[in-house]
């Protein structure tokens, strides 16, 4: 492998930064349709209800979407005919506190703290949850999701009806 | 208030909006309705060996659901008898003594106070066996476990009644393994706890609240959930249950098994025969995966609901939590109950593609029922009884009929002006 391309591949904490920034923007402005495009094939969105399980697969989540349950979820968000999201609730959050988890030749993982304030119908509410991302880059250069797995901090306690994506 | 005007706030096809916004009218409801009659707590695959243990609530009072060394079913109050801490504070687990972290109080899983610390400073005729956590009468029917505070209450198959027999067809989407949960959603809305009662036997709302789930899904399985086009029924069992039957062909998951394997499970059906499972398991199990085609509510705080125990708990007179507690196979295939997890997760929970819908639903009838003073809660849809399907001497009406919600709101009066 040439010193080069191993410098492109390499994917730097500030390109993934900017990438999660990017990501929570699209997501805040409701912009679901780029939001799709942000994936691989095979990646995984995932919100748990518990806060560490052994594999997400074999247990109960809030979130357990591969590419098909993506793409029916923002179908729903954006058809108007979901009463829970028309109108949506208002959304601001920051993603922050990023540790490089992994990283390798096109990959990246982190871990990071996000914080999501909902405002609807009068209700302020919080969302804090510490996420994981593994980030690649495709073949074009573009970064990519692979996984987001978005815990809660109370993930195992109640929640209220979430008519956004975290 | 009095007993007299409880029972002019329900009438047959209405009931007052008072019992969404009075404060008065929930405490009475706690006392009259949670304090006696049975409670559904827990499953019994939630304290599957000795020693296992459940947090859970009866009404509003903090219980655990314990095991015992006989592999007996306790539910305690979840309070020290010193000086009142609770004495548990996790989900689940096992724990072969509960103590109290506050001064050491130690108390076995049946209840019994096993040690008091340096019990040399409690006058002599201080008796432990005077002071176990406090326990309530238990009975199961299909391995789920209900709890009262009232000892002279019935026996629970008797308070079941007719019930049963759609508690017996539920628990058949265990395939023959029988049945185990596999985890909870749990979510709050700002709205009083009969709002979601109403719903679990209300198809009416269906189609309309629930499009973008039935746009989410394949053409074939849409068909399923056509739940209004089905001759289905709602039907009142009597002590403030119902029954809404959605899908009549997925009453008895034991019949129909030669049916052609419906496409969105054929490869939940690969997968089963990969795994070495012979035709007839695959076919059993594949038709148990999507639950059963009924919605049964058993009054006050539990339903059995197509492939999931849905449980209420009211927490004020204008705030219930939901659990959606997801069940599967209890030793079937990894691969039916993963489907199972998969298939919970696209409708239920806080995200799920129904569920948020349903409890925008509930607050937006708990903040419009704060209009107007003298206002009633419609409940007159369906009178007429379909012919020939509902349980001789039994209330029924068509699927989309309120029979259920007029079932409950009976049971409800019958209580409160006991």
């Amino acid at each position: 492998m040439s010193e080069a391309l191993e410098m492109t591949a390499t994917i730097t904490l500030a390109e993934a930064t900017q990438f999660i920034w990017a990501e929570a923007d699209l997501l805040d402005r409701l912009d679901y349709k780029p939001w799709l495009k942000l994936w691989t094939e095979g990646g995984k969105y995932i919100i748990p209800t518990e806060r560490d399980p052994a594999d997400y697969a074999e247990v109960l989540n809030i979130v357990y979407d591969n590419k098909v349950m993506r793409e029916a979820r923002a179908k729903r968000l954006l058809s108007g005919f979901s009463m829970s999201s028309a109108p949506p609730a208002r959304t601001v959050r920051t993603v922050s506190r990023f540790v490089v988890t992994a990283s390798g030749y096109d990959f990246i993982e982190l871990r990071a703290a996000q914080m999501l304030a909902e405002y609807k119908y009068g209700h302020m509410r919080f969302l804090p949850a510490d996420m994981r991302y593994r980030i690649v880059r495709a073949p074009d250069g573009a970064l990519l999701l692979d996984e987001k797995i978005v815990t809660l901090i109370n993930a195992e306690d109640y929640q209220f009806g979430i008519g956004y994506l975290l | 208030m009095s007993d007299h005007d409880y029972a002019t706030l329900v009438r047959e096809d209405r009931v007052h909006t008072s019992l969404y916004r009075d404060g008065t009218i929930f405490d009475e409801e706690m006392d009259r309705i949670f304090k006696n009659t049975w409670v559904w707590v827990a499953h019994e695959s939630d304290v599957p060996v000795k020693n296992s243990f459940k947090t859970s609530w009866v009404g509003r009072e903090p219980v655990i659901v314990t095991r015992d060394r006989e592999m007996k079913v306790n539910v305690l109050l979840n309070r020290c008898r010193h000086r009142a801490a609770s004495v548990c504070e996790k989900k689940k687990g096992k724990a072969s003594v509960f103590v109290c972290p506050y001064h050491g109080w130690s108390y076995d899983p049946d209840g019994t106070l096993r040690k008091v610390p340096h019990a040399a400073g409690y006058p002599e005729d201080f008796d432990k066996s005077e002071f176990p956590l406090i326990s309530l009468r238990v009975e199961t029917y299909q391995g789920m476990i209900f709890a009262t505070f009232n000892n002279d209450i019935e026996p629970l198959v008797d308070y079941l009644g007719p019930a049963r027999k759609w508690m017996d067809l539920f628990m058949k989407q265990g395939a023959g393994y029988g049945v185990k949960t596999l985890g909870e959603h749990k979510f709050r809305f700002p709205g009083n706890w009969k709002i979601q009662l109403e719903n679990t036997t209300d198809a009416y709302h269906f189609p309309i609240v629930h499009k973008t789930f039935l746009d989410s899904l394949d053409a074939e399985t849409e068909n399923v959930f056509d739940v209004l086009g089905q001759g289905g029924w709602v039907e009142d069992l009597g002590n403030g249950h119902s029954v809404m039957v959605m899908i009549p062909d997925l009453i008895d998951l034991e019949d129909n098994l030669d049916a052609p394997i419906p496409d969105r499970f054929a490869e939940l059906a690969q997968e089963l025969r990969d795994e070495g499972h012979d035709d007839a398991t695959v076919r059993k199990v594949v038709r148990a995966v999507g639950g059963s085609g009924f919605n049964l509510n058993l009054f006050p705080n539990v339903a059995c609901s197509m492939a999931f125990f849905r449980v209420l708990r009211p927490v004020t007179v204008e705030e219930t939590e939901i659990m959606h507690v997801a069940i599967g196979m209890d030793g079937g295939p990894a691969a039916g109950n993963r489907e199972r997890l998969r298939l919970h997760e696209h409708f239920q929970g806080p995200m799920g593609f129904g569920t948020p819908d349903d409890a925008e639903g509930w607050e937006r009838v708990q903040r419009g029922a704060h209009a107007g003073e003298d206002l009633w809660i419609m409940l007159n849809r369906g009178v007429d009884a379909p012919a020939g399907v509902a349980e001789p001497g039994h209330n029924a009406g068509d699927v989309s009929a309120e029979t259920g919600m007029r079932a409950a709101y009976q049971q409800w009066k019958r209580m409160m002006t006991a």
